[in-house]
């Protein structure tokens, strides 16, 4: 394994490094949204799940929703973060037609999560990623450009659903490490049941920003901001584009200018949002219609009290429990139904072999039929009967995987497939001597030769039990009896 | 009886309940005195039939023990009501009909009262004169040569109540809406604790200052009024826990012993000696009734129009972007969602609106927030403190309410701060958060109101009503108001 | 601090007002007597003084987490000046 980390973009006059922070925005789980009692489901009819509040209407009031907070906090401290007991919502001012109140609720000076910090599991080594704060915020509405050529269509659904927005400090240094860290996160709130992490729904999207710098230099170059992603793949290709991007105009001796990005997925750049550099003035200001959001520490330590096993807690637990690799034991907590599942298999069978056939075998399965684990073909129940039955020696290793096969196909008990299909495995050592005897008898000649030094030979006699047990013969034993018949 | 309209809120309802007279007879009364005052453009909205069809259903009710059992009652245009017309007096609102009711008039029909109609204000509650609002300036029942304003915001209210048009009403006070109109109209004027009353469905000003209260012909009205309006309301984050308490049953004359502040900072350049002697007899008064009279001074009091012009406008700019023409209200024409936005505020928005979105922008705008905003707030907590200091030695403080009486129409259009100045005694509470009444003290030398203020510490409502109670009892002024508008 | 011409566009810009030079005239007048007038508060030595965050000292209060159902539809699109399929219609956005 490469243990050294290097992330160098080749410019024409020598090397780059590129420096990467990431405004992540989660949706929050909870019934209700952040400053009103309507609906938060995604998918439902356009402007049914919207209050007189979401709708600004005149004289309608925000009221903080408690729910919220909690997981705010609970988030917080899965990120290892400082709670604040004193946080003040402001109004961030701008005008735009799915923003029905002139402004968004958001926390600017005073957030409810303070400093933390993130562990990434590299390749080459644990890295930490500082988070510099986390606040809480309103989701705006949505805005259809498309269906009609003279006007926009607006849609409130959105529009006041809490927000988590995690803003890391400039600690990333590549692609991939953005990758490792949104998954963390997201493992992390997944855990935790503050947000479903789901990309597609927009649940989850990140601002990224990006700048580039000398290699080893420990100055920061000028960063552009790359808005509203909701794919880690396309956030890859961003930052790719981006940098040598940026690397084009510092070697062409141009400045870069720090300004807010798109991407654009099918021309793979990025290119500047100059409707977003209009004045941006947003005037924060306190929101007058809240009074500051003052925490005991009681509330914040009952929180703290019922918060479930975190990925980093588990993964600890599995290596110590379960002898499995940092690297192992690092692919299974990556999400939380995984290491379920794995848990599940583990505790009824081996853990070892269960290590083994879940991230071996069951993700190609899974890969191949690109589903969730929660959505496996294979029940973690039938994982462990089938691992139990290598175990006891009923089937091969080799027979095994037909029967994991079938699994696969029909999710049905190996048990079963194996009496139905008559896969047991032949463990009898006087039916296999009878059979090997009659293998040896009819190869006189290989025998003589095998006698006389040529040792390879051996195999070929294996091959032939196999054939005769139809691969069900035990591996073990027949080798035991060849070695003995054979001297 | 002849002279319904006449009568106060609570012998209104004590009529209505002892049978003397009938709530159909009672709202049928105002209708008609209202449809002959259109010249006060007081009413920029009514509702007559669903009026005269709930006094008919209350007639046929058993159960008369509500509060404000079978009382005609108009809002101010800033309460939202349900299904009626709402515009608090804007063009940008035209035609916007609420589908709620705001918790402050949902208590007034709570307790069987009648809703009449909505009554003109200055646009968004800005102004002190009601020449802001886009339905015309409302005017004075009093006059002199010329016709005169009855004050602002609440103008619509202070001449409805003047003039005998509602038997009370609710309006708003942000920096003085409530009570120097009530000065200029010879009525009572209430701005609560704020808090004291939801502001949930009242189309916002500036959420930090703004509160409702009850507009009366007396005391006993306001303290009815009052007890009936105030309480927690879970919609409105800022509303105060405290319950409501029975502010009329204990409604005390015996202010014995209460010791009453006398700010020397309230003494203003340019004040009429009329004023200065009214504030005089106020504090006679005081003395003979046995309170213990104070001097006091609240050293920031010169700021706190400087301040409030600040935050007032800040918190406005925000409060006013949701009127985009989206979802509600008036909308211009565009070619884009930005000219369609500027044009329908640029068209929607009065002149005293916008220059105060603009001022607001600016105070919060980058490089101007700590020197105006930030600083705005701060210089807010020192005339706080300034008061909290003051009442550790005195019970209430006494002032006039306004630095004049009512002025002619157009006499201060030109000069925005010289309207602004009007508000020069109010002000300070509403930036403390602390309740303050206006009540008729007596009138000038063209025999137009004057008032008194009284000030009280947070959430003491009662001892400024018992205060202005025994003041009312001892200074009995009369309305000298002739129908002169009444068109037959 | 004085209001130009220039500050009078932009903040109209940024409040989304349309100005004509009359009304920029005007504005300039209004503006910046009512600065001169706010700008007493520089008299005063701020150093130490916290800013107010609220005039009463109670606490924020806090919504359980639960839906109310509403006729949110109906209710929401009553008053709109135009709506199509459940959607607010607004001139098309420039982005």
């Amino acid at each position: 394994m490469n243990n050294k980390f290097n992330y160098y973009l080749k410019g024409k006059k020598g090397e780059y490094e590129v420096v990467i922070g990431l405004e992540v925005h989660a949706q929050i789980l909870s019934e209700a949204k952040l400053f009103s009692p309507s609906a938060t489901k995604f998918g439902q009819e356009p402007n049914s799940q919207v209050s007189l509040v979401d709708a600004a209407m005149p004289g309608m009031l925000p009221v903080i929703n408690k729910f919220c907070v909690e997981q705010a906090i609970k988030t917080g401290l899965g990120l290892n973060a400082k709670i604040n007991n004193f946080s003040i919502f402001d109004r961030k001012n701008y005008f735009y037609a799915d923003l029905p109140q002139g402004y968004q609720i958001s926390q600017y000076k005073n957030p409810i999560v303070g400093e933390g910090k993130v562990i990434l599991d590299m390749p080459y080594g644990t890295k930490e990623i500082g988070i510099e704060r986390l606040h809480l915020e309103q989701d705006a509405g949505k805005s259809l450009h498309d269906q009609d050529p003279n006007n926009s269509f607006v849609d409130l659904n959105r529009s006041g659903i809490a927000l988590m927005e995690i803003v890391s400090k400039p600690d990333l240094s590549s692609p991939e490490e953005v990758s490792v860290y949104i998954k963390k996160l997201r493992s992390i709130m997944r855990y935790l049941n503050t947000c479903d992490g789901n990309m597609e729904e927009g649940s989850l999207r990140a601002d990224v920003n990006v700048s580039v710098r000398k290699k080893g230099s420990k100055d920061f170059g000028t960063r552009c901001e790359i808005k509203n992603m909701n794919s880690i793949k396309f956030i890859q290709q961003a930052i790719d584009f981006e940098a040598y991007r940026q690397i084009e105009l510092i070697e062409d001796g141009k400045a870069v200018n720090q300004e807010t990005r798109l991407f654009d997925n099918k021309k793979q750049e990025t290119r500047s949002m100059r409707s977003k550099e209009d004045a941006h003035d947003y005037r924060y200001f306190p929101d007058p219609d809240l009074l500051p959001l003052k925490l005991d520490s009681d509330f914040i330590e009952n929180i703290k009290k019922k918060l479930p096993e975190l990925p980093d807690q588990k993964k600890q637990r599995l290596i110590n429990e379960f002898k499995l690799s940092s690297y192992e034991a690092g692919v299974i907590i990556s999400d939380k139904e995984t290491s379920a599942y794995y848990e599940n298999v583990a505790k009824n069978s081996d853990y070892k072999l269960a290590s083994n056939w879940l991230t071996v075998e069951l993700f190609a399965v899974l890969n191949k039929q690109n589903k969730n684990i929660s959505d496996s073909p294979v029940s973690s129940i039938n994982l462990a009967k089938l691992i139990n039955l290598i175990k006891n020696n009923t089937i091969s290793g080799k027979i095994a995987k037909t029967v994991f096969e079938e699994m696969v196909k029909t999710d049905g008990d190996p048990e079963k497939i194996v009496i139905d299909r008559g896969l047991k495995q032949q463990s009898d050592p006087k039916e296999l001597e009878k059979i090997i005897s009659k293998i040896l008898e009819n190869n006189g000649d290989k025998v003589k030769q095998y006698k006389s030094g040529k040792e390879k030979l051996f195999g070929f006699f294996v091959g032939q039990a196999m054939k005769e047990t139809e691969g069900k013969g035990n591996p073990n034993l027949i080798n035991d009896i060849l070695k003995k018949m054979l001297k | 009886m002849s002279d319904i309209t006449k009568l106060s809120l609570v012998d209104t309802v004590n009529n209505i309940k002892n049978k003397s007279i009938s709530c159909e007879e009672v709202t049928s009364a105002y209708i008609k005195r209202i449809n002959k005052s259109k010249k006060l453009n007081c009413y920029i909205e009514s509702d007559f039939e669903q009026a005269i069809n709930k006094a008919k259903s209350l007639d046929n009710k058993s159960d008369k023990n509500k509060k404000l059992f079978g009382a005609p009652i108009a809002v101010k245009d800033l309460f939202c009501t349900k299904n009626l017309q709402t515009t608090a007096s804007s063009k940008i609102l035209k035609g916007f009909k609420p589908q709620y009711e705001s918790t402050v008039t949902s208590k007034l029909w709570d307790q069987d009262a009648i809703l009449l109609g909505k009554l003109n204000c200055d646009e968004f509650a800005m102004g002190s004169s009601n020449e802001t609002s886009f339905y015309g300036n409302v005017i004075n029942p009093y006059r002199n040569k010329n016709d005169l304003v009855p004050g602002g915001s609440s103008g619509g209210c202070s001449s409805a109540v003047a003039a005998n048009l509602t038997v009370s009403t609710v309006g708003t006070d942000t920096g003085g809406s409530i009570r120097q109109p009530a000065s200029f109209t010879g009525i009572v004027g209430l701005k609560p604790t704020y808090g004291r009353c939801s502001r949930w469905g009242i189309v916002a000003f500036a959420s930090s200052l703004d509160q409702a209260g009850p507009m009366t012909k007396n005391v006993k009205d306001a303290s009815l009024m009052l007890e009936v309006i105030s309480g927690y309301d879970q919609k409105d984050s800022t509303s105060s826990k405290k319950n409501s308490e029975n502010f009329l049953n204990n409604l005390s004359k015996n202010i014995k012993g209460t010791k009453i502040g006398i700010p020397k900072e309230y003494v203003v350049e340019g004040m009429s000696k009329e004023i200065q002697k009214l504030w005089d007899k106020g504090i006679e008064i005081c003395k003979s009734l046995g309170c213990e009279i104070i001097n006091v001074s609240l050293p920031h009091t010169k700021y706190a129009l400087p301040t409030y012009y600040i935050i007032a406008p800040a918190e406005a700019s925000s409060n006013l972007a949701r009127y985009d023409g989206v979802r509600y209200g008036f909308r211009s024409k565009g070619n884009d969602l930005i000219e369609m936005y500027e044009n329908t505020r640029g068209e929607g928005f009065g002149r005293e609106v916008k220059r105060r979105i603009l001022i607001g922008t600016y105070v919060l705008s980058s490089g101007y927030y700590d020197a105006y905003y930030l600083k705005a707030q701060k210089v807010r907590s020192m005339i706080k403190k300034d008061f909290d200091d003051v009442y550790k030695e005195v019970d209430a403080i006494l002032t006039p309410t306004a630095p004049s009486s009512a002025f002619a129409i157009g006499e201060k259009t030109s000069d925005p701060i010289s309207m602004y100045l009007n508000d020069v005694f109010t002000v300070p509470t509403n930036l403390a958060g602390l309740p303050g009444i206006s009540i008729p003290a007596g009138y000038d030398q063209n025999n137009l109101p004057l008032g008194l203020q009284v000030i009280g510490r947070h959430f003491d409502e009662q001892k400024i009503l018992d205060i202005s109670y025994a003041l009312e009892d001892e200074i009995k002024f009369k309305a000298s108001i002739e129908d002169w508008w009444i068109n037959e | 601090m004085t209001i130009t011409k220039d500050t009078v566009k932009k903040i109209s810009k940024l409040s989304r007002i349309s100005t004509n030079s009359k009304f920029e005239e005007e504005m300039i007048k209004d503006l910046n007597s009512i600065i001169k007038f706010v700008d007493q508060l520089n008299e005063l030595n701020i150093d130490k003084v916290e800013p107010l965050s609220s005039v009463v000292n109670e606490k924020a209060t806090l919504r359980e987490d639960e839906v109310k159902k509403m006729n949110a539809k109906n209710d929401i699109l009553k008053n709109s000046p135009e709506d199509n399929e459940n959607y607010y219609v607004v001139p098309k956005v420039i982005e």
